[in-house]
């Protein structure tokens, strides 16, 4: 990395300036791609390409007929889109108000909502759904109310309603973030020139700040849309079987690898995916506006009026005990001993935290293995991408940025049934143990889906973004390529100025490399944190992949040790208690990560590092 | 083309205090701006001049006083009833509409026919000179270009004032001054009330008919740039516009240099009131010994900082062809011009 001007076989630079890449540089650029090819990119193709040819290698489309001849499969096409459209317009319901009142109005409560915005990232959906069963099904608590008090119950748990509850509470924070972004950063100027102009009211929101937030809604729906659709633990764990992403994992593990039923599901869900990608993409594309300029002031919040208060703290109360339902379940069914038909546990106890720790520490290890190795993998491809793409020149630099970003478009389903077909009979070197069989496969596994979050990341640290250190963050992972409008609009200058502290030690004598080491490390440090962080909470809480590519218990992480206590009535107490531990451990890394992040942010704001 | 309705109005802050929470913003402001006038208000940032014209366009409520058209109180008319348009510093054109559209904007907020809007758009794109560009976003304009769509889409309603933000801040100089003629132009040509904040003095001066000077809230004089520069009424104005002299009513040059002090706290003289020569001259002037601390060729002129009786002076004096002037660190006696000097502060 650092052979500084003329190396070997590359074109001698004129300046700096024209030919900041050297053999080195390139040699990284090439292991890594050379890896997002054999682990994500070869994978999906082999996927792709046993959907649509038969076992000789002609191509064909007879397995889409037979497909679309099965009524099953018809109807769990139709299912899978009926949930993830409902979904998004349920999120869309909850969402718009409640970036609204925290955007315009001032407000008490704007802490929650950031908190509501974290909350998914700690609790996937999956390990809700039980707990949303017991308190919102036939005979669940809320029910059990409702029943005895009014003579009625709601049956907002049956079958695919029960899927867009949960996926419905579990996935608005994505679109209330991605908006209320997109609103906080509408120059107050844009809203008030309309009103000179003559606008108010209606008028101004529809023609003024709807347009203008749009695209925001739109980065947040498609990706509500995406997700819920390829989710596979939620349905399962509900028991509904009549989606594709279950489809897929059924038609694979029961009537086996070679079903092409199956890879014609994943066709179907990586084709949507990324027309879901492309599409909210091609809309942004010109529409993507930052109004917000320098010196430009947010439109100032006002106050509520009392009637308007009271509207919206009931809404933020009810979202809020709604959101936080499940967490409270989980926890009261991981000290209960029985609880079904009663409004809450009759008998508390600890035992299924005894059983857990007594069962399941190998999960629980496994899980800190896989995921801390995914995370670390993660940021040193992420930081590598990252400085490869906005400091040096080599060639293709951006393909490595849009093959890590595919994977966001891949569905865990997707991945773990590529994995199995493409990986069957490799065997890891020198040992001559099975791939599939080994530990390494997690890790593979969560390193390239993760990527991406962990790219965003150090994308933002090097070019400064992660002073702004706070739970926003995190959010990175949400907004996907979209970093928040604001930042964006001034990165052009803090790449500048970063640059320039980058050259000021090469100045003074450091190598390339050194001053990598030196000054460019340490400023990203707070960014690569939030990376490895984001990486690993996720990857723990995954479920998708680690369901398809768990060969042997010893192997299995503790997400699907969840999974699979929460199949049976008597696993559910020690598999709610090991959910409650993947909580705490998530929630507490998420917390120390974001201390230490606001830690450097102030130091460096002191310092006054930040133009 | 017309603009308005009717006749020009007038427009008066009457006793015009604002507070945000524990900050007064604006101090009992009294200002009347006659039909049809330029007016320019001028400051430094900070000094409430912005809100003043905030308050005008109704995006302020004032705690006491009002915002009077031709006698009228509009203190409780919301802003998109008020007819009052205002140009923003950042010209906020929408991103998500063409220019045209943009344009059309107000007129449609107005309900007007469709064939009305379409003809009163050609209208003010030809007025602007951007005809052309009725189809392009505001994006692909540059920054002159944005800020006349912006200019055109304020006229378009035909407001009763037309109120301008720092309207040339955000172009570069050469623009500025391209623009601050064809803004005066335009305004004589449809002779609508204006009013225009800027920091910049010699904008002020070069464009508005009169000017108010504020300061901290406070607006410290109004007058025409002459008076202004002439009869500055207090020490911040004859700072702010210009630069000047001052000497402290304690001092011994004070006393040489006023006949009669009155109350005056300072007695003040421009730069090019001083002579520089190399013994004293002309005996209308008050001369003294002076050291040249430094010198600076603008030109035009050289000015030079002085060193005299333990003060500190600025002396502009005009470059002639082949004259090297006074190097610096040379003595030289400086004369200064009994009749240019004028008492501040009463």
């Amino acid at each position: 990395m650092s052979a500084p001007l003329a190396a070997p076989g590359a074109v001698a630079p004129l300046n700096a300036e024209a030919g900041r890449w050297s053999a080195g540089q390139a040699a990284v650029a090439l292991a890594i791609a050379a890896f997002l090819l054999a682990f994500l990119i070869w994978p999906v193709l082999t996927v792709i390409r046993v959907a649509v040819t038969e076992p000789d290698g002609s191509l064909t489309l007879s397995h889409f007929g037979s497909f679309f001849q099965l009524s099953l499969m018809r109807e769990s096409f139709a299912n899978s889109l009926y949930v993830a459209g409902m979904t998004v317009v349920l999120a869309t319901l909850i969402a718009v108000p409640l970036a609204y009142i925290t955007v315009r109005f001032r407000f008490r409560g704007a802490i929650l909502i950031q908190t509501l915005g974290v909350l998914p990232l700690i609790m996937p959906a999956f390990m809700g759904a039980a707990a949303m069963q017991l308190l919102f099904g036939r005979s669940g608590s809320v029910n059990q109310l409702l029943g005895q008090w009014f003579g009625f119950t709601l049956p907002i748990m049956e079958g695919l309603k029960g899927v867009i509850f949960v996926e419905t509470l579990h996935y608005f924070p994505f679109i209330l973030l991605n908006l209320s972004a997109a609103l906080a950063n509408i120059d107050s100027a844009m809203e008030e020139s309309a009103q000179n102009l003559g606008a108010s009211g209606w008028r101004l929101f529809r023609r003024i700040v709807f347009p203008l937030a749009l695209p925001g809604y739109v980065a947040g729906a498609s990706l509500v849309f995406i997700k819920v659709f390829d989710d596979l633990g939620t349905p399962l764990v509900l028991n509904v079987t009549n989606m594709l992403a279950p489809q897929a994992y059924l038609r694979v593990t029961s009537i086996g690898i070679e079903d092409p039923i199956g890879y014609v599901i994943c066709f179907i869900l990586v084709g949507f995916s990324i027309a879901a990608m492309a599409g909210s993409a091609a809309f942004l594309r010109g529409r993507d506006f930052a109004t917000l300029q320098r010196g430009a002031a947010a439109a100032p919040r006002r106050d509520l009026r009392p009637w308007q208060a009271v509207l919206a703290y009931g809404w933020i109360v009810g979202v809020l005990l709604l959101v936080l339902s499940p967490h409270l379940g989980i926890l009261m069914l991981s000290l209960s001993k029985v609880w079904s038909f009663t409004l809450v546990p009759e008998i508390w106890t600890l035992d299924n935290y005894s059983v857990v720790f007594r069962d399941s520490t190998r999960m629980i290890t496994n899980t800190f293995l896989y995921c801390g190795l995914a995370a670390l993998l993660d940021v040193v491809i992420g930081t590598a991408i990252a400085y490869l793409v906005l400091r040096t020149r080599v060639p293709g630099r951006q393909w490595l940025d849009h093959m890590a970003t595919v994977a966001l478009a891949m569905p865990g389903v997707v991945l773990g049934i590529g994995y199995l077909r493409t990986f069957r009979d490799t065997e890891i070197p020198f040992t001559g143990e099975a791939l599939l069989g080994s530990w390494l496969i997690f890790v593979l596994a969560y390193t390239v889906r993760r990527l991406p979050y962990a790219l965003r990341s150090c994308n933002a640290a090097l070019q400064q973004v992660h002073l702004l250190g706070s739970w926003l963050i995190f959010v990175l992972a949400y907004t996907v390529r979209r970093l928040p409008y604001a930042l964006r609009s001034c990165n052009a200058a803090l790449q500048q100025v970063h640059l320039s502290l980058e050259e000021a030690a090469q100045n003074l004598g450091a190598s390339r490399a050194r001053a990598i080491w030196r000054v460019v490390v340490p400023l990203m440090a707070g960014g690569i944190l939030a990376g490895f962080v984001t990486s690993f909470i996720t990857a723990a809480v995954e479920i998708s992949e680690t369901i398809l590519l768990t060969s042997r218990e010893s192997l299995a992480p503790m997400s699907y040790g969840i999974y699979l206590y929460m199949q049976s009535i008597a696993g559910r107490g020690p598999g709610a208690a090991l959910g409650v531990v993947a909580i705490v451990m998530v929630a507490l890394g998420t917390y120390l990560s974001h201390r230490f992040v606001a830690a450097r942010h102030a130091q460096q704001f002191m310092k006054g590092q930040r133009p | 083309m017309t603009t308005g309705t009717g006749a020009p109005v007038r427009v008066e802050a009457r006793g015009v205090t604002l507070a945000f929470g524990a900050s007064t913003v604006l101090r009992d402001i009294h200002v009347r701006i006659e039909p049809g006038e330029f007016f320019a208000l001028l400051g430094p940032s900070g000094c409430g001049k912005s809100t003043l014209l905030r308050l005008i366009a109704g995006f302020n409520r004032a705690q006491r006083g009002g915002i009077f058209l031709d006698g009228v109180d509009i203190s409780a008319v919301p802003p998109w009833e008020r007819n009052v348009g205002m140009v923003f510093q950042s010209y906020a054109l929408w991103p998500h509409m063409s220019v045209a559209e943009n344009v059309a904007f107000g007129l449609e907020e107005r309900r007007l026919p469709r064939q009305r809007v379409r003809t009163r758009v050609a209208e003010v794109l030809e007025l602007v000179g951007l005809a052309e560009f009725g189809g392009r976003r505001p994006g692909q304009l540059s920054g002159g270009q944005q800020q006349r769509v912006a200019l055109a889409r304020t006229l378009a309603i035909e407001p009763r004032v037309l109120l301008l933000d720092e309207p040339l801040s955000n172009l570069d100089a050469r623009l500025r001054h391209h623009m601050r003629r064809e803004l005066l132009a335009m305004q004589r040509k449809l002779g609508i009330t204006t009013i225009f904040v800027t920091h910049d003095q010699e904008e002020a001066m070069t464009t508005a008919d009169r000017i108010a000077v504020m300061d901290q809230g406070v607006v410290q004089q109004v007058g025409s740039a002459l008076e202004l520069y002439d009869a500055p009424a207090s020490r911040f104005v004859a700072e702010f516009v210009g630069t000047i002299n001052l000497v402290p009513a304690g001092d011994p040059l004070f006393a040489a240099l006023v006949a009669e002090p009155g109350g005056a706290t300072h007695a003040a003289f421009r730069p090019h009131s001083v002579l520089l020569a190399q013994r004293p001259g002309d005996p209308t002037h008050h001369w003294m010994p002076a050291r040249i601390a430094e010198r600076e060729f603008l030109g035009e002129f050289i000015r030079y900082r002085l060193e005299a009786a333990g003060r500190e002076f600025i002396a502009d004096l005009p470059h002639a062809l082949g004259s090297a002037g006074f190097a610096q660190g040379a003595g030289a006696s400086l004369g200064i011009d009994r009749t240019q000097v004028r008492l501040l502060g009463a």
